[in-house]
C-alpha cells in the first residue's frame, strides 16, 4: 500500500506559489459597492433613486443652512442680511430667535435669575437615578432618591420649605406606623400605615406649618406654574408623571392579574378606559371638569391637575408593560414562591416583581418617551410647551412674526436627542438584562 | 400508633375572614367594592353640590338645539341651522374620516419603508433607518404642524396657477397630469362625477348614494364568485391533481363587471379649473384636513414600518429552508410559510397604531380641522358652557371607538392563535 513514496514520483513542488490577488472586482471599493448597491437591477435602480433623494435634500437645504444668520434682531434684520451676503432671492436660517430665546425654549417664564434652580433639579435628576439605574452603587444614597422629589418640588417652585417637610414627615411617619405596628399586627400596621399620614396631613400640618414659618422662616423666592414653560414644563410634566404612576401602575397591573374578580374587573376598566380615549381629552378633564369632581371651592394648581391626570393616564400604559413582564414569567417561579410558604405580598416583593420590573424596563422607557411627546399636548390647556406655546408666543411678536423652522428645527432636534438617547439606552438595557442566552 | 383526628371544630369566627385563604379574597373583594363605590360616590357627590352652586344640571338637551356655527368639511350635509347633535355626528364622521385616510396611507408607507429597510442596499437601508429614527423621536404634533406651516407659507396661492397671456407660462404648476393643485388656501383634487348616476336615497341621516350601493352591490358579488371559482378550482385539483387557470377568470370576475357599472354610469374625473381667483370643479380640499393627514401618515408610517420590519425578522430562516427543502417554490413559500406566521405577529400591533392614529386624530385642534373634539369638544362645548356633559359624551365616543377596534383584533387574534395543547 505504502509504496508510492514521494521520490517515485516525477516532479514535487517544493516551494509554495504566492497567493495571487483577489479580481479586482472581489475586493476593496468595488466588491463592497457591487454588493451592497448594485447586487442586482433592482438594487441598482434603488441606489440611484436614494442618491437623487439624497441629492434633492441636500440641494434644497444646504444653501439654507448655508445662510444662517446668528446675529439678528429681528426676521427682517435677518432677511435683509441674507439678502446683503447672499444676493438678491437668497433665503437662509435665521437662529437669531434661538439666540435671543433660547431661555424661553428651555425655561418658559421663569425667572431667570432663579434659573440656578431647575438646572440644579435636573443635574440632581441623575444622582437620584444613579443607585436605581446602577445596582453596584452604595445602598445609603437610595435615601436620596428618596427625598428627591420633595426636593425637587421645593427648589422648583419656591416658597417655603416647610410644607414640603410636613409632607415628607407624613411618609416617615407612615413608614413609622408600619415597623412600629407591624410587631403586633400586621393588619393593624397596614390600615395604620395610610390612616396616620392622611389624619396627620388632615389635621396636624396646619397648626404645625403656621408655627414652624414663625420660629423657623426658611423659604426662597417662589415660582408660580404660569411662569413654568418649554422644556422644563415638557420634563416636570413627563418625569413626574411617570414617577407618580410606576406604583399606581404596579397595582393595577398586579390587580389585572389576579385572581379576584372584583379587583381585575375594575382594573380593567380602569385600564381600559383610559387607554381608549385620547391624552387631550384627559387634559381638558384636567382643565375643566377635574373642579366637578372635587369638593366644591377647591382649586389648585394647572400643572398639578394635568400632572394627575398625566399620571393616570401613563398609569394605565404602565400596568400593560408590566402585565407583560408579569405575563412573562415562568410558571414556576410563582409556584416556587408558593412552595417556599410565602404570602401573597412577600412573593411579590420577593420573587416576583424584582424579575418582573426587569423585564419590563424598555417598555417603561418606551411608555416615556412617549409621555414626553405627548407632554406637548399641554398647550391645548393653555400652557407653554416648548413646541406650540413658546414658539406662538415668540411669533406674537412683531420682529419674530412668521418665523417657523428655525423654532420647529431647534426643538425637534432637541427632542430627537433626548427622545433617541433613551431609546438607545433602553435597547442596551434589554440587551444587558437578557437572561436566556439565545 | 398514633390515631388520626380532625381538627377540633370551633365553627365560624370572624378572624377567619383575614387568616383563612377561602374567605379573604371574598373580604377582600368587598372592602375594595365598597372603597371604589365610596370613591365613586364621593365624585358624584361633589358634582352635584357644585353643578347646584353653580346652578347647573346634567342634561343632554342642548344636542336638540341649534348648532349655529359652520363646518368647513362634511361629509353629510350641514348647516348652521341644524342642531348641535348633527355637528357631533359630522365631527364624528370627520375623526373617522381623517382616520380611515391616514390608516391607509401610513400602511402603505410604513410597509414600504418597512421591507425597504430590510433591503440589503446600504443606501436605502441607512435612509429607511433615517426616516423611521426622524420620525418616531419627534412628537406628532410637531409633524403635522411642519406640514401645515409647508402647506400655508410654501405653497403658492391659487392665482400663481393662472397661465400669464403674455410668456404663456405659469409661476405654478399643477402635478399628476394638471390634477391636483396644492396652494397655500387648500388643495385641488378631481372630482368624482357619473354623468348617467342613479341619484341618491334621501334619509333623515345623510342621503345614500344609489351609485355607491350599486358598485358596493357588484364588488361583494365579484369577490363571491371569485370565492367559488377558486373553491372550484381546489376541488378540481385535488380530484386530478391538476390545477386550472384560474387567474385570468379571476381578473375578468373581480374587475369586469366592476368597470362594466362605472362605465355605465358614465363615471369620470373631473379636474379642478382655476376660475378667476379659485380652483373650481374638482374637489378642493382645506389645508387643516391636509396637514392633519400628512402629518399623522408620516409619523405613523414610521412605527408600521418597525413593525414590519420586526415581523419579517421574527420568521426564523429555518422556516424557508424547511419550505425550500419540501420543494415549494420561493412564491408560495412566502404565501404559505412566511406570511401567515409574520402577520400573525404584525397586525396585533399593527391594530394597536391604528388605534393611536385615530386617537392622535384629536390633535386636529392644533389646525383647526373640526374633528369630534373641535365641534363636541370645542365650539359646542364653548357655546353651551356643559362641559361636564361634552366631554363625557366626547370620551364615550373614542372609547367606543377604541373598543369597537380592539374587538375586532381580539376576534382576528383568536382566528389565528397557534393551536396549542
Amino acid at each position: 500500500m505504502s509504496d508510492t513514496h514521494a521520490q517515485t514520483v516525477a516532479y514535487v513542488r517544493d516551494t509554495m506559489l504566492e497567493p495571487k490577488p483577489a479580481p479586482s472586482t472581489q475586493t476593496g471599493a468595488v466588491k463592497w459597492l457591487r454588493d451592497n448597491l448594485f447586487s442586482s437591477w433592482l438594487n441598482a435602480a434603488l441606489t440611484v433613486a436614494g442618491l437623487l433623494v439624497v441629492y434633492l435634500l441636500f440641494t434644497h437645504f444646504f444653501p439654507w443652512f448655508r445662510h444662517s444668520v446668528w446675529n439678528a434682531d429681528s426676521l427682517k434684520e435677518c432677511r435683509d442680511i441674507i439678502t446683503g451676503e447672499f444676493g438678491e432671492g437668497a433665503t437662509g436660517a435665521c437662529w437669531g430667535v434661538i439666540r435671543e430665546r433660547w431661555h424661553q425654549f428651555m425655561f418658559g417664564f421663569y425667572p431667570p435669575e432663579l434659573y440656578w434652580r431647575p438646572v440644579l433639579v435636573f443635574v440632581l435628576l441623575f444622582v437620584a437615578l444613579a443607585p436605581i439605574l446602577f445596582t453596584h452603587l452604595p445602598r445609603a444614597l437610595l435615601s436620596f432618591s428618596a427625598i428627591y422629589p420633595l426636593l425637587a418640588i421645593w427648589l422648583l417652585w419656591g416658597g417655603s420649605v416647610w410644607p414640603v417637610v410636613m409632607t415628607g414627615a407624613g411618609f416617615v411617619l407612615g413608614y413609622l406606623a408600619l415597623k412600629l405596628l407591624g410587631n403586633v399586627n400586621g393588619i393593624i400596621a397596614g390600615i395604620a400605615a395610610f390612616a396616620v399620614p392622611i389624619l396627620f396631613w388632615m389635621f396636624a400640618v396646619g397648626p404645625i406649618d403656621d408655627l414652624l414659618k414663625q420660629i423657623v422662616p426658611i423659604s426662597i423666592q417662589s415660582v408660580d406654574s404660569d411662569e413654568f414653560g418649554g422644556f422644563l414644563l415638557a420634563i416636570t410634566i413627563g418625569v413626574g408623571g411617570i414617577v407618580m404612576s410606576l406604583p399606581l401602575g404596579i397595582i393595577l397591573a398586579l390587580g389585572r392579574q389576579s385572581d379576584m374578580f372584583l379587583v381585575k374587573s375594575f382594573s380593567v376598566i380602569f385600564i381600559e378606559f383610559i387607554r381608549g380615549v385620547p391624552l387631550i381629552t384627559l387634559l381638558f378633564v384636567a382643565s375643566l371638569l377635574l373642579n366637578y369632581f372635587l369638593p366644591p371651592g377647591t382649586s389648585f394648581d394647572i400643572i398639578l391637575r394635568v400632572m394627575i391626570l398625566v399620571t393616570l393616564f401613563a398609569a394605565a400604559y404602565i400596568a400593560e408593560v408590566i402585565r407583560g413582564g408579569l405575563a412573562a414569567l415562568p410558571r414556576g417561579q410563582y409556584e416556587a414562591a408558593d412552595a417556599l410558604g410565602l404570602d401573597y405580598w412577600k412573593a411579590q416583593r420577593f420573587i416576583i416583581l424584582p424579575q418582573a420590573l426587569k423585564i419590563s424596563i424598555p417598555g417603561i422607557v418606551s411608555t416615556f418617551i412617549g409621555m414626553f411627546k405627548d407632554t406637548t399636548l399641554v398647550v391645548f390647556v393653555g400652557l407653554f410647551d416648548p413646541l406650540k406655546g413658546i414658539p406662538d408666543f415668540i411669533r406674537s411678536v412683531f420682529e419674530w412674526k412668521g418665523i417657523y423652522w428655525e423654532p420647529f428645527i431647534f426643538v425637534g432636534a432637541i427632542f430627537f436627542i433626548l427622545n433617541f438617547s433613551m431609546s438607545r439606552y433602553s435597547m442596551y438595557l434589554e440587551r444587558k438584562l437578557k437572561r436566556d442566552h439565545r | 400508633m398514633a390515631t388520626a383526628s380532625d381538627a377540633p371544630n370551633q365553627g365560624f369566627r370572624l378572624s377567619q375572614l383575614i387568616y383563612d385563604t377561602r374567605y379573604r379574597s371574598l373580604t377582600i373583594q368587598v372592602v375594595v367594592f365598597i372603597l371604589v363605590m365610596g370613591g365613586m360616590a364621593w365624585l358624584i357627590d361633589n358634582t352635584v353640590q357644585n353643578l347646584q352652586q353653580l346652578g347647573k344640571d346634567f342634561n343632554f338637551g342642548f344636542l336638540f338645539n341649534r348648532a349655529g356655527y359652520d363646518i368647513g368639511q362634511q361629509l353629510i350635509p350641514y348647516t348652521n341651522d341644524s342642531t348641535h347633535g348633527r355637528a357631533m355626528l359630522v365631527g364624528l364622521l370627520n375623526t373617522l374620516w381623517v382616520s380611515l385616510l391616514g390608516c391607509v396611507a401610513a400602511t402603505v408607507l410604513g410597509i414600504v419603508i418597512g421591507v425597504l429597510r430590510l433591503s440589503n442596499n446600504w443606501l436605502v437601508g441607512r435612509l429607511m433607518t433615517v426616516y423611521v429614527e426622524i420620525f418616531r423621536n419627534i412628537p406628532v404634533l410637531l409633524w403635522i404642524l411642519v406640514a401645515l406651516a409647508f402647506l400655508t407659507e410654501v405653497t403658492p396661492a391659487p392665482a400663481a396657477y393662472r397661465v400669464n397671456a403674455e410668456t404663456g407660462e405659469a409661476q405654478a404648476s399643477m402635478l399628476l397630469f394638471d390634477n391636483v393643485a396644492i396652494t397655500n388656501r387648500y388643495t385641488a383634487v378631481p372630482a368624482a362625477e357619473f354623468t348617467r348616476g342613479l341619484g341618491a336615497i334621501e334619509t333623515p341621516l345623510a342621503p345614500i348614494s344609489l351609485n355607491f350601493l350599486a358598485l358596493a352591490a357588484v364588488v361583494i358579488a365579484s369577490i363571491w364568485f371569485n370565492r367559488r371559482l377558486v373553491a372550484n378550482a381546489n376541488k378540481v385539483q385535488e380530484t386530478t391533481g391538476f390545477r386550472p387557470v384560474t387567474w385570468w377568470k379571476s381578473l375578468l370576475i373581480l374587475f369586469g363587471p366592476a368597470i362594466a357599472l362605472l362605465v355605465a354610469l358614465g363615471f369620470h374625473l373631473v379636474p379642478p379649473e382655476l376660475k378667476g381667483f379659485n380652483f373650481t370643479g374638482g374637489v378642493n380640499v382645506s389645508n387643516a384636513f391636509v396637514a392633519l393627514w400628512l402629518g399623522l401618515t408620516l409619523y405613523t408610517a414610521a412605527f408600521i414600518a418597525e413593525i414590519v420590519r420586526a415581523g419579517i425578522l421574527a420568521i426564523s430562516k429555518g422556516q424557508t429552508e424547511a419550505a425550500f427543502a419540501l420543494g415549494l417554490r420561493p412564491k408560495r413559500t412566502m404565501n404559505l410559510v412566511i406570511l401567515p406566521q409574520a402577520l400573525r405577529v404584525i397586525v396585533p400591533p399593527l391594530i394597536s397604531q391604528y388605534l393611536n392614529l385615530t386617537k392622535n386624530s384629536s390633535l386636529a385642534i392644533a389646525v383647526g380641522y373640526l374633528d369630534l373634539r373641535g365641534t363636541l369638544g370645542g365650539i359646542t362645548l364653548n357655546q353651551t358652557g356643559r362641559e361636564l356633559e361634552a366631554i363625557l359624551l366626547m370620551m364615550l365616543i373614542y372609547l367606543a371607538i377604541s373598543l369597537t377596534i380592539s374587538g375586532a383584533m381580539n376576534v382576528y387574534n383568536k382566528s389565528v392563535k397557534l393551536k396549542e395543547r
